[in-house]
């Protein structure tokens, strides 16, 4: 009797804790399980929103996995086109899954808030491969392109293996299509795998494979960032390299497709507000994000240029027709 | 000696009065959610993050209290398995096979006690493995590739066959149905839907939680209606107090369990289901003597052990490479990170206090456990005594409540109850539910691995043969296979001589 009426207790409290407090003026959908980095930025945004005073109350987090964001999307789009309350985190990953039409409608289908930081994409080597820069590597894909196994957290056609491919083009790799892309359950994993030697490059964000940066257990070949990151400025760029290549990982947040002009214009100014403040900057830096912004209408065009690029890519290898 | 100091450091962090607090409301409340069907470690874990947050626990007290509730949901997910022939979490699958048996014989206390034994042995030898190697086992988990991964995989599905009573046939057909629903999904590899028909839903697969709890929760429940049970109990009470020669019985079990699934537990790529399904059946061909799956006290020893051995197990990646084991870990890693502590090659160096604290809590942790399990095993085997009209809608709510809370989804609870007709038809046609979970929840580790080591060769089959890891694990197959063959055909000819008995 004692365990049953526990039972039910601990439901309870599990449900209260996940649903949170009722009657919230703002609204976080993370379109994926807690834990991950969608849920993060609900997370730690709404926190910094409520303790910036921008928001009424606290912002409710809603977790609404399924689909790689697809679920969320849909139910955003059906439901709630027009609710001004609601932000949806995204990033770089649920762009490609649009541009591969695998949402259900294309990025017109949403107003494009802001982004507010960004993972920075590097490729890294273990650190006895015989590769010491990024002309290595091409070099060598440019004259075998099987020759090298190449890896990260993503599925082929996913950033992590877009975004390689995006260097192997700068570089004049005619068959990209011919790279072999091995996927991992992470950044952590193929890294560990690179080491093994079971892979020879692995592509992927900075933030979750820094603590082997520091502890020279791989090397960096290229940062796919505009300029030197601050947490790692001796870390040296593609672009510094000779390739117009950058590889962000952006975080940032779209909401309804008829939300008013008016409500529009607010989030973008809340978003804004909440960047400039230091708590963000020491936030994103926490977490090994780059402080970066885009906002309103740059921030839309941003998001239809870089669909537009991903959806050709992933024509020329073969993931979309 | 270097170690010993270390740890010696690390339990005056843990010995804190707001540690040790934590450290036993942690096993008590993981120890709650383990026991509930649905609930598991891995939302048990991601329930508290926030409250850490909440009461503004430093990481060290986060990362202990969260290890706790890790810790206390693999001692509890036996809990229902055994009473109720529902496990509490995935690792626990293995665990009805004899310990329902148990219960039903009115050996519910026994079972109980030495599962809990089991887990103190298995969760405290693996601790000791973490305290000695964990470096050293990290790294020696790196050389493990895809095509080991598959290995070890192709290796579980081998000895699957035998794990439970039935006809080996419909075991291996179950087992193969479990495989093709594991399919259902984005294909993780090149990220092709795969029947989906057009559902967004269907995209993440089915989540074998989800299927765990409605085949073994919701197919009972359709049982029991069919029984049209007014009064009556599902199984008998029986004794209240374990007995302290049946506790002895799976101490060899536990032994052996535990070192099985401490290495299933390093290896990132396999986890604590994987470790649990080893135990049992190495156990099995080791000292089956045809009374495994009718309620051997050996076979509820060995996946406990197992799969305890694997949880700490299981840590040694997540803490030394950042790369998380299980769902759990994976939520944990998640916190650890955004509490700015980087899991990796320099946390032993750069955060002592955190890695000894919670080596050493978790040592505490073990005892409470222990302590705490032992006395409950009578209120515990009482829910036996409710009657089943009143425990069976009971069960239907902590279902629902456990499915939502995971996935916030209605349509997972239909997912569940679809799962559910699935297991009663199945067990109507006297099919066993373990290998559907166990194909659902390895094959798709197994598929990704597979694929993994193809992409690396660029489809060449031979690079699955080319790793001598791999070459060593399909021998070890290939030799146990031969040894249970040569076993069942003493085992037929020793049978019919004990008929006479």
């Amino acid at each position: 009797m004692i365990w049953t009426l526990n039972g039910l207790r601990a439901a309870g409290v599990t449900l209260a804790v996940m649903v949170g407090t009722p009657a919230l003026a703002a609204e976080c959908i993370a379109p994926a399980d807690p834990g991950g980095g969608w849920d993060f930025t609900c997370r730690e945004v709404g926190r910094l929103l409520a303790e910036e005073g921008l928001v009424e109350g606290n912002v409710q987090v809603t977790n609404m996995p399924g689909g790689v964001g697809a679920v969320a999307y849909a139910n955003v789009a059906g439901k709630r086109a027009d609710d001004g309350d609601v932000l949806v985190a995204t990033s770089t990953v649920g762009i490609t899954q649009i541009a591969q039409g695998k949402y259900p409608g294309g990025i017109d289908q949403m107003r494009w808030l802001a982004m507010l930081g960004a993972d920075v994409g590097v490729i890294a080597v273990a650190k006895d491969s015989d590769m010491q820069s990024l002309d290595d590597l091409l070099a060598k894909l440019k004259e075998d392109p099987t020759s090298v196994v190449t890896s990260g957290s993503s599925g082929a056609g996913g950033w992590d293996h877009i975004r390689l491919l995006l260097l192997a083009q700068a570089a004049g790799v005619d068959a990209i299509d011919k790279i072999r892309w091995v996927q991992f359950d992470g950044g952590s994993p193929a890294v560990t795998q690179m080491m093994g030697g079971q892979v020879g490059v692995v592509s992927t964000d900075l933030g979750e494979i820094k603590g082997f940066v520091e502890s020279g257990d791989i090397r960096i070949l290229a940062v796919l960032a505009d300029e030197p990151i601050s947490a790692f400025p001796d870390l040296p760029t593609a672009k510094s390299q000779g390739y117009d290549v950058t590889g962000y990982n952006w975080r940032g947040f779209y909401t309804g497709g008829k939300v008013s002009d008016e409500d529009y214009a607010e989030w973008v100014d809340k978003l804004k507000t909440l960047y400039d403040s230091p708590e963000w900057h020491e936030a994103a830096k926490a977490s090994g994000l780059e402080p970066v912004w885009r906002g309103g209408d740059e921030f839309a065009a941003y998001v239809a240029e870089q669909e537009q690029q991903m959806a050709e890519i992933s024509r020329q290898i073969g993931v979309i027709q | 000696m270097d170690i010993l100091a270390s740890l010696w450091d690390g339990f005056a962090v843990a010995a804190l009065p707001i540690n040790l607090a934590l450290i036993v409301a942690g096993c008590f409340a993981g120890t709650l959610i383990g026991a509930l069907p649905g609930l598991g470690p891995v939302n048990g874990v991601a329930i508290l993050i926030p409250l850490t947050f909440a009461f503004g626990l430093n990481p060290t007290s986060s990362m202990i209290l969260l290890s706790a509730v890790y810790y206390g949901c693999m001692y509890g997910g036996r809990i229902s398995s055994i009473l109720l022939n529902i496990p509490g979490d995935e690792p626990a699958i293995m665990t009805t096979l004899d310990g329902y048996p148990m219960a039903r014989k009115g050996q519910a206390a026994d079972a109980l006690a030495i599962s809990g034994v089991a887990s103190f042995i298995g969760a405290t030898l693996a601790t000791l493995g973490l305290t000695l190697f964990a470096p050293l086992l990290a790294n020696a988990a790196i050389y493990f590739g895809p095509a080991d991964y598959f290995a070890l995989y192709v290796m579980a599905f081998a000895t699957i066959g035998g794990i439970s009573g039935t006809d080996p046939r419909k075991t291996l057909l179950a087992a193969l149905l479990g495989l093709m629903l594991g399919t259902v999904g984005l294909d993780p590899s090149t990220g092709v839907a795969r029947y989906t028909f057009g559902s967004f839903n269907l995209y993440d697969g089915f989540d074998p939680i989800v299927a765990l709890v409605g085949l073994f929760a919701i197919s009972e429940i359709l049982f029991f209606l069919e029984q049209k049970v007014q009064e009556g109990k599902l199984v008998p009470p029986g004794r209240v107090f374990p007995r302290l020669s049946r506790v002895k019985e799976g101490l060899g079990a536990s032994l052996r369990g535990s070192v099985i699934g401490f290495v299933a537990g390093i290896l990132p790529g396999a986890g604590a289901s994987l470790g649990a399904v080893m135990a049992y059946s190495f156990e099995k061909r080791l000292s089956d003597k045809g009374t495994f799956g009718t309620g051997d006290p050996r076979g509820v020893a060995a996946p406990e052990a197992g799969n305890n051995a694997a949880s700490g197990g299981a840590l040694i990646p997540m803490l030394t490479l950042g790369v998380p084991g299980s769902g759990t870990t994976a939520v944990m890693l998640a916190m650890l990170i955004s509490l700015n502590i980087q899991p990796g090659p320099l946390l032993f160096e750069r955060s002592p206090d955190l890695v000894w604290g919670l080596v050493a809590a978790l040592y505490l942790a073990n005892f409470v456990l222990l302590i705490l399990n032992l006395p409950l095993i009578g209120i515990f085997t009482r829910v036996l005594g409710l009657p089943a009209w009143g425990l069976m809608p009971l069960i239907v709510a902590i279902s629902y409540l456990g499915v939502y809370a995971i996935t916030h989804a209605a349509f997972d609870l239909m997912v569940m109850v679809g799962f559910g007709v699935l297991g009663f038809v199945l067990r109507k046609l006297d099919f066993s539910l373990v290998p559907v979970v166990l194909g659902l929840l390895l094959g798709m580790d197994m598929e990704n691995n597979l694929r993994r080591a193809l992409s690396i060769s660029g489809g060449d089959f031979l690079v699955l043969f080319q790793s001598p890891i791999a070459l060593a694990i399909y021998g070890v197959t290939i030799a146990f296979l031969g040894f249970s063959l040569w076993l069942s055909r003493r085992g037929s000819s020793a049978v019919q001589a004990g008929v006479g008995e």
